[in-house]
C-alpha cells in the first residue's frame, strides 16, 4: 500500500512539475491590449517576403516595414511594437475586440470583410499569379489544363482555379504554402498558385532562388489592406497619411524592392489610398 | 435557419468521411492483426518490429504521417497509389493508406489485449494436440480473442471515423474540408461547427452502441 | 509471455528462425537503402536543409517555444480533465437515475465529437461571452476542447477501473457502516486509481498528440505549427517534419515507458487487491485512445 501511494505521489508530481515548468516557460504575455506605450499590430510569422518570424525572433518582410513605418507615424518606436500572430480565421475577431490596433497580414480588400471591419489603404495591388520552375512553358491560364497545380485548401485562389481559368487542372490542395512550394521544388507539381506577392516572397528566399519564376500573370486583383476596428475612423485616417507619406518619401518602393526584389517580380505602382481595383 | 447549407454537398463530404473509414477500417484490422501476430510469434526479429512499429507509429501526431504520406511517400519516394496524374484519387488513397498505417497499430494493441484474455489452457491444448504456431493462433486464439475485443475495436472505429477529418490536410473533400472552405466563405462559423458535429454523433454513436451490444452478445462466457 | 503459443524452438526451430530473421534483415536493409536512395535523389539530404537544426536558434525561436506550448496546453488539460473525469465516471455509476442517465449523456456526446471541432466551439464561446485577450484565447480554447474529449475518455477509465474492484471491498465497506459517499471517496477512489494510473498515463500521450490540432484553426503556436514558421524560413519542409515527429516520438515514448515502468510497480506491490486495469475492464473505452492501457493486462496469463 504504502508503494502505491508513493507511485501515485510520484505521478502526480510529475504532472504538477511537468504543468509548472510548462507554465513557468510563458513570460512574454504581459496582457492587457493597447495599454500604455506598446501597440499590438497583427502580422502572419509564415510568409517569407511579406511577414516572416526569423530564426534572432525578429519579423521581417513587406507587411512588417509598412507596420512599422505607420507605428512610427503613429509615434510608436519599434520596440514599441508588439507583433501578434493573427491567422486567416482569426483576423475579424482580433480587430473587434482590440485585441491588436491594425492588421498588415496580407489582407484583401473585400464587400464582406468590409461588413466586419474597416481597412485603410489600401497599400498594395497584388495579383494571383502562377510560380512555376525557371524553364517551364507554362504562360498563361489555360495552359494549366490537365497540369499539376498546388494551392492553399479552401483558398480563393483555388476556387478561382477550380471554377474559371483552368477548370481541367489537377489540383492539389495543402495545408500551407510551404508544402505546395516543397512539390514545386521536387517536380511533383508544375505550378503553384496564390497572390503573386506571396509567390515572390517564397521565390526571392536564399534557398529558392533562380529556381523559380512568375508567369506574371494577372489572374485577379488583391487589394491589400490594412485592417482596423470596424468604426475606427481616427486610427484610419492616420494610417492612411502614413501610408501616403511612405510612398511619397520613398519608403514604399525600397520595402518592395527589399523585399520582392529578387524575385524578378513587377510591382504595380502604389496604390492610391481609397482606390480599389475591382 | 439551415440556409447556409445551400450551394455545399454536405451529404457528399460525409459519404467521403464513410467511405474512408470502410476502407482504413477493413485495411487496419487485417494490418493490425498481422502485427499483432508479429508481436506473439516465435522469431525474435518480428517481435521486434512489430514492437518498433506500434511504438513509433502511435506516438506521431495522424497529422504528420497524412502529410508524409503526400509530400514523402508520393513526391519523394514515388509510391502514388497508381493515380500519379489525378490527385484527387492519389489524395484518397494515401489518405487511406496513412489511416490504416496509424490505426493498424492501435488494432494490433486491442487484438494483443484479447489474445491475454485468452485462458492459458486454450493454448496449451491446442499445442499438446500438435498445432503449431501458426495454427493455434488462427483456428484457436485469434477467434477467441477477436470475441473479447469487439469492444474496444468499436472503440477504434470510432476514433478512426473522427480521425478521418485529418484527411484534409492534403485536401480530401471529406467533412472537415468542406468545413474549412464553409467557414471560410460563410459568416456563421456556430451554425456550420454544430451541423457536422450533429453529422459525426450520427456516425459514430450507432456504431458504438451495436458494436457494443454485439462484443456482450458474441464475449466468450467463463 | 506470451511463448506458451509455442513450443521452446529445438534446433530446427531455430534454425528456420535464423533463416527467417536473416530475410527480414535483408528485406529491411533493402528497404532502407532504397529510401535513402530515393531521399539522395530529391535533394533531401542535402546538408544546409538539415543544418538549421545543428543552430541554437532554430530550436530557441521555433522549436523549443513550439513544444513549451505543446506541453503547457496538454499538462494543463491533464490536470483539469482528470478530476471532471473522475467526477462523471462516479456519476456514470450514480445509484439515481436522474445522476447517471445525463452524466451518461454527456460523456457519450463529447466522445462523439472530434476536437477539432470541440475546439472551435470552445474559441468561439470564448470570443463571444469572455473577455480572454487574444494573447491566451488559443490556450484556453485548445485547453477546452481537450478537456471535454479527455475528460470523457477519462470518465469511463475510471468507471471501468471502479467496477473493476473485487465486490468484497464495497460490501466490506458498508459492513463496517460506511455510506456510498465515504465508501467512494476512502476504499473504492484510492484503490482505483492505483489501478488506472498506467491508463491515464497513456491518455496523456493522447493529449500530447492533439495538441497539435490547436494550430489547425486557432493559431495556437504549438509544435506543429512552429514547424510551419520554421520551414517558411529555411525551406526545409521534409526535414522539418521528420524532427518533428522525432520530438513527438522522444516526449510521447517517454511517457509511455513511464507508464509501464508505473505498472510495473504496481504488478510488483500486488498485494492488496491487486487489479490492474486490463483490455477486458476497458471495454467501453476508447481503445485507440488508451492503446497502452490494453496491451498491460495482468489477467489472462498468456
Amino acid at each position: 500500500m504504502k508503494l502505491r501511494k508513493v507511485t501515485a505521489a510520484s505521478a502526480t508530481a510529475l504532472a504538477l512539475a511537468l504543468a509548472v515548468t510548462a507554465c513557468g516557460g510563458d513570460k512574454d504575455s504581459d496582457s492587457g491590449s493597447g495599454g500604455g506605450s506598446k501597440i499590438k499590430i497583427g502580422i502572419k510569422y509564415d510568409q517569407p517576403g511579406l511577414g516572416l518570424k526569423q530564426p534572432d525572433g525578429s519579423f521581417s518582410g513587406f507587411d512588417v516595414d509598412v507596420a512599422t513605418y505607420v507605428a512610427k507615424e503613429l509615434g510608436y518606436q519599434p520596440d514599441q511594437i508588439e507583433w501578434v500572430e493573427t491567422k486567416s480565421a482569426d483576423r475579424e475577431n482580433a480587430l473587434a475586440r482590440g485585441d491588436v490596433k491594425f492588421i498588415t497580414a496580407t489582407y484583401s480588400i473585400t464587400d464582406e470583410r468590409k461588413q466586419k471591419v474597416d481597412f485603410a489603404g489600401p497599400y498594395l495591388l497584388a495579383h494571383q499569379d502562377l510560380l512555376v520552375k525557371t524553364g517551364s512553358d507554362i504562360s498563361q491560364g489555360t495552359d494549366l489544363n490537365g497540369k499539376k497545380l498546388c494551392s492553399v485548401t479552401g483558398s480563393t485562389s483555388a476556387q478561382n482555379v477550380q471554377k474559371t481559368i483552368a477548370p481541367k487542372a489537377n489540383l492539389r490542395e495543402y495545408s500551407g504554402y510551404s508544402e505546395c512550394i516543397a512539390g514545386l521544388q521536387s517536380g511533383a507539381v508544375d505550378a503553384v498558385t496564390t497572390d503573386d506577392s506571396i509567390l515572390a516572397g517564397f521565390a526571392a528566399q536564399d534557398k529558392y532562388k533562380g529556381q523559380f519564376k512568375l508567369a506574371g500573370l494577372k489572374l485577379s486583383n488583391e487589394n491589400y489592406g490594412i485592417g482596423v476596428k470596424k468604426g475606427d475612423t481616427a486610427t484610419e485616417d492616420k494610417i492612411n497619411k502614413a501610408l501616403e507619406k511612405m510612398v511619397s518619401d520613398g519608403s514604399w518602393q525600397k520595402a518592395v524592392d527589399a523585399n520582392f526584389g529578387p524575385a524578378n517580380y513587377k510591382n504595380e505602382p502604389a496604390p492610391k489610398i481609397g482606390q480599389i481595383v475591382q | 435557419m439551415f440556409d447556409f447549407l445551400e450551394g455545399y454537398d454536405v451529404l457528399g463530404a460525409f459519404w467521403m468521411t464513410v467511405k474512408l473509414t470502410a476502407l482504413s477500417a477493413v485495411g487496419s484490422l487485417v494490418w493490425g492483426t498481422l502485427l499483432a501476430a508479429m508481436r506473439v510469434s516465435p522469431v525474435p526479429l518480428m517481435r521486434g518490429f512489430g514492437t518498433v512499429y506500434v511504438n513509433i507509429v502511435r506516438n506521431i501526431p495522424l497529422t504528420v504521417i497524412i502529410i508524409f504520406t503526400s509530400l514523402g511517400l508520393a513526391d519523394i519516394f514515388g509510391v502514388t497509389m497508381g493515380a500519379s496524374d489525378d490527385f484527387k484519387l492519389q489524395g484518397f488513397r494515401l489518405a487511406v493508406l496513412g489511416l490504416v498505417a496509424y490505426t493498424a497499430a492501435f488494432v494490433c494493441e486491442a487484438i494483443r489485449s484479447g489474445i491475454n484474455t485468452v485462458p492459458l489452457g486454450q493454448a496449451e491444448a491446442a499445442r499438446a494436440i500438435g498445432l503449431g504456431f501458426t495454427q493455434t493462433l488462427r483456428l484457436i486464439v485469434l477467434p477467441q480473442a477477436f470475441r473479447a475485443v469487439i469492444g474496444p475495436l468499436a472503440n477504434v472505429l470510432i476514433a478512426l471515423t473522427k480521425n478521418t477529418t485529418v484527411a484534409a490536410a492534403i485536401g480530401v473533400a471529406e467533412a472537415a474540408t468542406l468545413m474549412k472552405s464553409m467557414i471560410e466563405n460563410e459568416a456563421q462559423t456556430l451554425a456550420i461547427g454544430a451541423v457536422f458535429a450533429f453529422g459525426f454523433v450520427v456516425l459514430t454513436l450507432p456504431t458504438g452502441l451495436i458494436l457494443g451490444w454485439l462484443g456482450k452478445r458474441l464475449a466468450v462466457k467463463r | 509471455m506470451s511463448s506458451v503459443l509455442y513450443d521452446t524452438p529445438g534446433p530446427r526451430a531455430r534454425r528456420r528462425n535464423v533463416v527467417l530473421s536473416l530475410v527480414f534483415i535483408a528485406l529491411l536493409a533493402l528497404l532502407i537503402w532504397w529510401l535513402w536512395q530515393k531521399m539522395d535523389d530529391k535533394g533531401q539530404l542535402k546538408w544546409d536543409l538539415w543544418e538549421p537544426f545543428t543552430t541554437g536558434q532554430a530550436w530557441t525561436t521555433y522549436l523549443l517555444p513550439g513544444l513549451g506550448n505543446t506541453l503547457k496546453a496538454a499538462a494543463l488539460a491533464m490536470v483539469i480533465a482528470l478530476p471532471l473525469g473522475a467526477l462523471f465516471g462516479i456519476a456514470r455509476l450514480s445509484d439515481h437515475r436522474w445522476i447517471r442517465v445525463p452524466a451518461g449523456a454527456v460523456v457519450e456526446f463529447f466522445r462523439a465529437i472530434p476536437v477539432l471541432l470541440l475546439m472551435l466551439f470552445a474559441n468561439e464561446f470564448y470570443v463571444r461571452s469572455t473577455d480572454i485577450g487574444s494573447d491566451e484565447r488559443p490556450l484556453y480554447a485548445v485547453v477546452t476542447g481537450l478537456v471535454l474529449y479527455n475528460a470523457s475518455v477519462l470518465a469511463e477509465v475510471v468507471r471501468a477501473g471502479i467496477l473493476a474492484l473485487p465486490k468484497g471491498q464495497t460490501e466490506a465497506a458498508y459492513a463496517i457502516g460506511l455510506r456510498k459517499g465515504q465508501t467512494m471517496t476512502s476504499i473504492l477512489l484510492p484503490q482505483a486509481v492505483t489501478v488506472m494510473l498506467p491508463a491515464i498515463v497513456s491518455q496523456l500521450v493522447v493529449i500530447v498528440k492533439d495538441t497539435a490540432l490547436g494550430g489547425v484553426l486557432l493559431q495556437y503556436s504549438e509544435l506543429l505549427s512552429a514547424r510551419s514558421t520554421l520551414a517558411a524560413n529555411y525551406a526545409n519542409v521534409i526535414p522539418s517534419f521528420i524532427v518533428v515527429a522525432i520530438i513527438f516520438i522522444v516526449v510521447n515514448f517517454t511517457l509511455t515507458s513511464f507508464a509501464s515502468w508505473l505498472e510495473g510497480r504496481l504488478r510488483r506491490s500486488k498485494r492488496g487487491t491487486g487489479t490492474v486495469l486490463t483490455g477486458e475492464d476497458v471495454e467501453e473505452l476508447n481503445a485507440a485512445e488508451v492503446g497502452g492501457t490494453l496491451s498491460t493486462g495482468t489477467g489472462g496469463g498468456i
